[in-house]
């Protein structure tokens, strides 16, 4: 384990809100910083917003669990977004474990003119007050305050890796290795367990559950994805406990081609629903997949990540970076697909041109208002000049958690501790 | 070739297969890894592989020996982090601080055995206006 993994500073998740203004970020230290993008000012048409810090609170503390002898890690895994209903804005963080519910709001104006208390800020008697004095509102100072609002706790054994809000507003569900339940946003103390892929034997274990997603428009709807690189679809309306699954989702492997590695690597990282809910795309190893809901017996398209690491899996395993976990993300419109690697590469699909881009995101490559290079990485024999070749890539520095603005080309990409804002070029 | 989830694997029975380990460039890299590792596993995915991954941060075994002397034996799970009870957790944690900070004093949180807490001694809880790097606008 390398040391730089383990500063406080290193973001484990990134979430724009469903209108694009505001961009959440988790890291290591349990705190979540907030940027919302200024206003496009009638002066500067041709300047896009940029995103400044808005607000940061710390989210989670790191808890010890003194019946197990274990330590709660305050890491935020995931950040998601409630859709605004009103002048405040809403956001469900979690970490391994527990999961609250935040109300980020604005404060521009301040009460004045309380005649309750003397100077020095001491209550008077009341019998000396003589006059009624309605205070004023006063404007003050932008003040931005976040407050928990909700703590879902205790309902997971396991380790949390999901969270994901219902469309209809009222319930979300947190998913663990084992277990997925179902919230609703008022009711902290009690949970509906919808899966439960638990043995009843442990011995008999073969899979875990890696990530779940609700659909963007069905509520009673939903996907999970596991560790043997399955997905299932999962109907609400069909029983209470969801251990049946609708629909499963599986690409036969070739026996011929089954290795050691094969299992590990087909361990799907991250799934998320296309905005239109036709399609769901699912992040192995060393691919990206797009299945059609209507087609469970293989992906309709499959793009390759980092092919290139097939000859790098025996180290890759020794320094653990076999069982990194990459997110992927659509663009608005469905027609891109953006996903993470190594050496601050981040990758970008175009699913009608079939064109692909390699960009990396580093201090030294960009400046601001710089337009990303494409990069490339040779495999063998000659390499160019301005090519990388396998052997030089660093694993430390992963990208595993992107964001894309949900109408226009604005991304997000997490690189360590560091975060990094592309804009698309205004003509 | 269809492949269902109910095939088997035939490692080198066939020869084709033989012919494709010169090509499946995981072929090699397994090859590698079981020269280095020769009591690794049939079934990576299997239960040990899991459970591995179910109990991050979770204590390992303790063995107690018949005799009235408790000796612990704590298995450390590898890569993770275990600890025995609180006041190991404690400890450990002080053992960290010291190595980041050598300039710091006598370290005031480790009260754990040592003598009588008092309401000073306990350690801190983390302030919560601990500032992130990126709340400094160091947005790219």
């Amino acid at each position: 384990m390398q040391n730089s993994n383990n500063t406080p500073d290193i973001i484990s998740t990134v979430e724009f809100n469903h209108t694009g203004e505001l961009l959440a970020t988790g890291d290591k230290g349990g705190r979540v910083v907030i940027f919302q993008r200024e206003q496009e000012s009638k002066n500067q048409v041709h300047r896009r917003g940029e995103y400044n810090v808005y607000s940061t609170f710390q989210s989670h503390e790191p808890e010890f669990d003194y019946l197990k002898s274990l330590e709660i890690e305050e890491k935020i895994n995931k950040i998601r977004w409630l859709p605004q209903q009103n002048a405040a804005y809403f956001l469900l963080s979690t970490n391994d474990k527990t999961v609250k519910l935040w109300k980020v709001s604005e404060r521009d104006k301040r009460p004045e003119g309380y005649n309750l208390k003397d100077e020095e800020g001491r209550l008077r008697d009341p019998a000396t007050i003589t006059t009624l004095r309605v205070p004023v509102l006063r404007p003050m100072d932008l003040m931005v305050e976040a407050t928990p609002r909700r703590v879902f706790a205790n309902a997971h054994t396991y380790h949390i890796n999901s969270i994901s809000v219902n469309s209809d507003y009222e319930t979300y569900m947190s998913a663990d290795d084992l277990r997925i339940n179902l919230w609703n946003f008022e009711i902290t103390n009690q949970s509906f367990n919808i899966v439960d892929i638990k043995p009843a034997n442990m011995e008999e274990l073969t899979e875990v559950i890696t990530a779940a997603e609700f659909h963007p428009h069905h509520c009673n709807t939903f996907v999970y994805s596991s560790s043997k690189g399955t997905i299932r679809l999962c109907d609400m309306r069909a029983s209470a406990l969801c251990d049946r699954h609708t629909k499963f989702f599986e690409e036969p492997e070739d026996p011929s081609n089954r290795s050691f590695f094969s299992e590990i690597i087909s361990s799907i990282s991250d799934v998320k629903f296309s905005h239109s809910g036709r399609y769901i795309m699912t992040r192995d190893y060393l691919t990206v997949k797009v299945w059609d809901l209507n087609m469970e017996n293989r992906p309709i398209e499959t793009y390759q990540v980092h092919d290139y690491l097939r000859s790098k899996l025996c180290s890759l395993y020794e320094n653990d970076c076999i069982f990194d976990k990459f997110e992927c993300v659509w663009n608005g419109s469905d027609s891109v697909i953006m996903t993470g690697s190594y050496n601050n590469f981040f990758r970008m699909f175009d699913r009608n041109t079939k064109r692909d881009v390699t960009l990396e995101a580093s201090r030294e490559n960009s400046k601001p208002r710089a337009i990303l290079k494409p990069r490339k990485v040779c495999v063998g024999g000659k390499r160019r000049k301005d090519e990388i070749s396998v052997d030089s890539l660093d694993f430390s520095k992963k990208i595993l958690h992107t964001a894309w603005h949900p109408s226009e080309n604005i991304i997000a990409v997490a690189a360590t501790n560091n975060l990094y804002i592309f804009q698309d070029k205004v003509n | 070739l269809a492949g269902g989830p109910g095939c088997n694997v035939c490692y080198g029975l066939v020869e084709d297969t033989q012919e494709k380990e010169g090509i499946l460039p995981e072929r090699a890299e397994e090859a590698k890894l079981k020269a280095k590792y020769p009591s690794l596993g049939q079934k990576p995915g299997g239960s040990d592989f899991l459970m591995k991954r179910l109990q991050k941060g979770v204590w390992g075994i303790i063995s107690y020996p018949l005799s009235l002397d408790v000796l612990l034996c704590v298995d450390k799970i590898e890569g993770e982090t275990s600890y025995f009870d609180s006041g190991d957790y404690n400890m450990a944690k002080a053992k960290m601080k010291n190595k980041q900070l050598p300039s710091a004093g006598p370290d005031k949180n480790l009260v754990t055995g040592d003598h009588i807490p008092t309401p000073q001694d306990l350690p801190q809880r983390k302030s919560s206006l601990v500032t992130s790097k990126l709340a400094g606008g160091q947005v790219e």
